[in-house]
């Protein structure tokens, strides 16, 4: 048996909306048999795992904290991805947003001012556009692959992160712990609803979705990042600048790392720790391509995937399976994300081989 | 012994893995196929390999068992990649995160347990040779692999039809159709030797460089080998320096943490990857080389029109 492809004279519009659904669809199915195979109930294990965690008010608001660090970065890698830069670091954005924004609520915590949540999040912004500034600049100037330098900058931003909790800025009162000192009320940042523990990450996350969609949709410079993502060259003609996009995607995706980072720290730890993210910058990154880089889908696609985070706390608490099928469940849905794409541009064909289908394969 | 051929002993020791999955990259890339799942078929390849020789009792079927699991691992990026025609850079993320989340699962029950190290082989007389002796024949199976796979790929690339073929593949896959030559296939070949080799390198970790089971234990280096891959502009015999070169820079980093020179030890770790991105800004800084290097064909999908 054979497969092969038959590229559709248009792009389907039934499979750009079916694709996702059908790769969802997919994991479960998998994800199913491997609960069979670890001696689960599948059907109870799938319950527990996707359906749990929606039924309390406290968790849907577990469900908001841990989407908006992946809403946000996954918005801003879209506009990367589509320009076709590929910055796989936001982890190490992230971070350095994180540390920037600290600097007041650790360094100079005697700073009491209704300022100091504001210029907080600037700083968090600034942090992480900067550190993502660094494959930039190497990508746009000295012409150096930027996959590889923004993923080795994600483990000089942790080991740099851990410097700073076991040396300088460790708590002076925390008996020894590899932490900083907790934030004052005034650096924390605001619940949203009243109902639980939502902060307004999750509102800078809807923002920040809604306003790329407008960018991407309605303006210019949207319309310039598609043309250079899919030809350099005509972006070129049209007077596009490839090299002002490697800057303006890569800090646009950095700042919103970079903000992601400020928020999860001021809002849900409220002090930096040895390890503050367990891996959003490279979740986003599923969840930039399970909402096909559209900044609409990618919120929905945010949810989703923190629901694996909760399921997978949730699957380990009641059925004593290990948390990392949290990360096997991401894996595979970004494959089947990936190769159930294909569907959108080609037709699948099975070609059932006998002795005329090998001959005709000798030609070639 | 010598303090300083102690050294250089862990410093071939830190580069093995490093040479072994940088080499089998090399081949793949220049079939014109970019796999950076190289971390996530080392971390299957470094988790299968411990499991399997725990479960024998021979290491010798751990290095089996890792070669296999990265070869398989390769093919689910080969079939997404090369038969369903998706994003090679996409898919090669998939490939690693989705290793590093299977790895964790299976081998949680191995956490803490000691492994078994890989014995030496020890070449008669030749081991007894000053110096040299010590260094180059009387290592594990492994190293002398990674030797023979250099060896044998520049071999197969430089002096081989097959190896010619490979190549036009790489650098022009439409005219190498044109002239007959299977190019899906060549590529489904070259992406399963290169999860071989990064299995096998992998294997290196746990049943080597340190024999035990620990999440996450690759810690890059897959990254670092698709660095080493650039760094050599795609010539084998450079990926053995590139590869040694790293090996000295995260083992002097190890010392210089022993001796406590002052210097945070965050830092210190720091720095094979800070050498990895100042290597790149070298290679890549001038354009006009790195075109001349580069597969041309590298990373571009390829549908054969029946």
């Amino acid at each position: 048996m054979r497969i092969e492809l038959e590229r559709r004279p248009e792009v389907s519009r039934l499979f750009s909306l079916l694709s996702p659904v059908i790769a969802l669809a997919l994991t479960m199915i998998f994800g199913g048999i491997m609960f069979l195979l670890l001696g689960k109930n599948p059907v109870t294990a799938l319950y527990s795992f996707f359906i749990e965690p929606l039924m309390e008010v406290w968790s849907l608001h577990e469900l908001a904290i841990k989407a908006a660090p992946l809403i946000l970065i996954g918005v801003g890698l879209s506009v990367c991805y589509r320009s076709n830069n590929w910055n796989i670091g936001a982890e190490g954005q992230f971070i350095a947003g994180a540390i920037a924004g600290s600097i007041l609520p650790v360094v100079f915590y005697e700073w009491h001012s209704p300022l100091v949540l504001p210029l907080m999040l600037l700083l968090g912004i600034l942090g992480g556009a900067l550190f993502a500034g660094i494959p930039a600049f190497l990508k746009a100037h000295l012409n150096t692959n930027e996959i590889l330098t923004s993923l080795m900058l994600v483990y000089v931003a942790q080991l740099f992160l851990d410097w700073l909790v076991r040396g300088p800025w460790r708590n002076p009162g925390g008996l020894n712990f590899p932490e900083t000192r907790t934030f004052d009320p005034v650096s924390v940042l605001p619940e949203m609803i009243a109902s639980g523990r939502t902060h307004w990450g999750f509102g800078f996350a809807i923002l920040a979705a809604v306003a790329i969609w407008f960018m991407m949709r309605y303006t210019l410079k949207g319309f310039e990042i598609t043309v250079l993502g899919q030809s350099e060259r005509a972006g070129r003609f049209a007077g596009f600048s490839s090299r002002k996009m490697i800057w303006f995607s890569m800090l646009l995706s950095g700042a919103l790392a970079g903000l992601a980072g400020i928020s999860e720290v001021s809002g849900a730890i409220q002090q930096l720790r040895p390890v503050i993210s367990p891996g959003y910058g490279f979740t986003a990154i599923i969840v930039a391509f399970l909402g096909r880089l559209n900044p609409l889908g990618i919120v929905v696609a945010g949810l989703v995937l923190a629901l694996t985070y909760l399921g997978g706390e949730a699957a380990q608490l009641s059925l004593g399976v290990s948390d990392k099928v949290t990360r096997v469940f991401q894996g595979l849905l970004l494959f089947f994300v990936l190769s159930c794409d294909t569907l959108i541009r080609y037709k699948i064909k099975l070609v059932w081989s006998n002795l005329t289908g090998t001959a005709t394969e000798g030609a070639h | 012994m010598g303090i300083f051929e102690a050294i250089l002993l862990t410093v071939i020791t830190a580069a093995t893995p490093l040479v072994l999955a940088a080499v089998g990259e090399l081949v793949t890339e220049r079939s014109g196929v970019l796999n950076l799942g190289v971390e996530g078929m080392m971390i299957m390849g470094a988790a299968c390999a411990f499991i399997a020789t725990q479960m024998t009792g021979s290491p010798y079927v751990g290095i089996l068992a890792g070669i296999a699991s990265g070869a398989l691992f390769s093919l689910l990026f080969g079939f997404l990649t090369l038969t369903l025609v998706a994003n090679q850079v996409a898919t090669g993320l998939a490939l690693t995160i989705l290793g590093l989340g299977v790895s964790g699962m299976i081998g949680e029950a191995y956490v803490g347990q000691s492994g078994i190290k890989l014995p030496q082989i020890v070449f008669p007389v030749l081991s007894d040779i000053p110096f040299l002796g010590a260094l180059l024949f009387k290592q594990d199976l492994i190293f002398y692999l990674s030797i023979a796979v250099v060896v044998g790929v520049n071999w197969f690339l430089f002096r081989s039809r097959a190896g010619l073929k490979l190549r036009s593949v790489g650098d022009s896959h439409a005219s190498a159709h044109a002239l007959g030559i299977n190019v899906i296939r060549m590529r489904y070949l070259a992406v399963m030797f290169g999860g071989a080799c990064a299995g096998l390198a992998g294997a290196q970790l746990s049943l080597v460089y340190t024999p035990q089971w620990v999440e996450n234990m690759s810690a890059g280096r897959g990254w670092i080998a698709l660095a080493l891959v650039v760094f050599a502009s795609w010539r084998p015999w450079r990926v053995v320096a590139g590869g040694y070169l790293f090996g000295a820079v995260s083992i002097s980093q190890l010392h210089a943490q022993a001796f406590g020179i002052g210097i945070p030890s965050q830092f210190l770790s720091a720095l094979p990857y800070l050498a990895t991105i100042v290597v790149l800004i070298l290679i890549s800084h001038n354009r006009r080389t790195t075109l001349i290097n580069t597969p041309a064909s590298l990373g571009k999908p390829f549908v054969p029109d029946r």
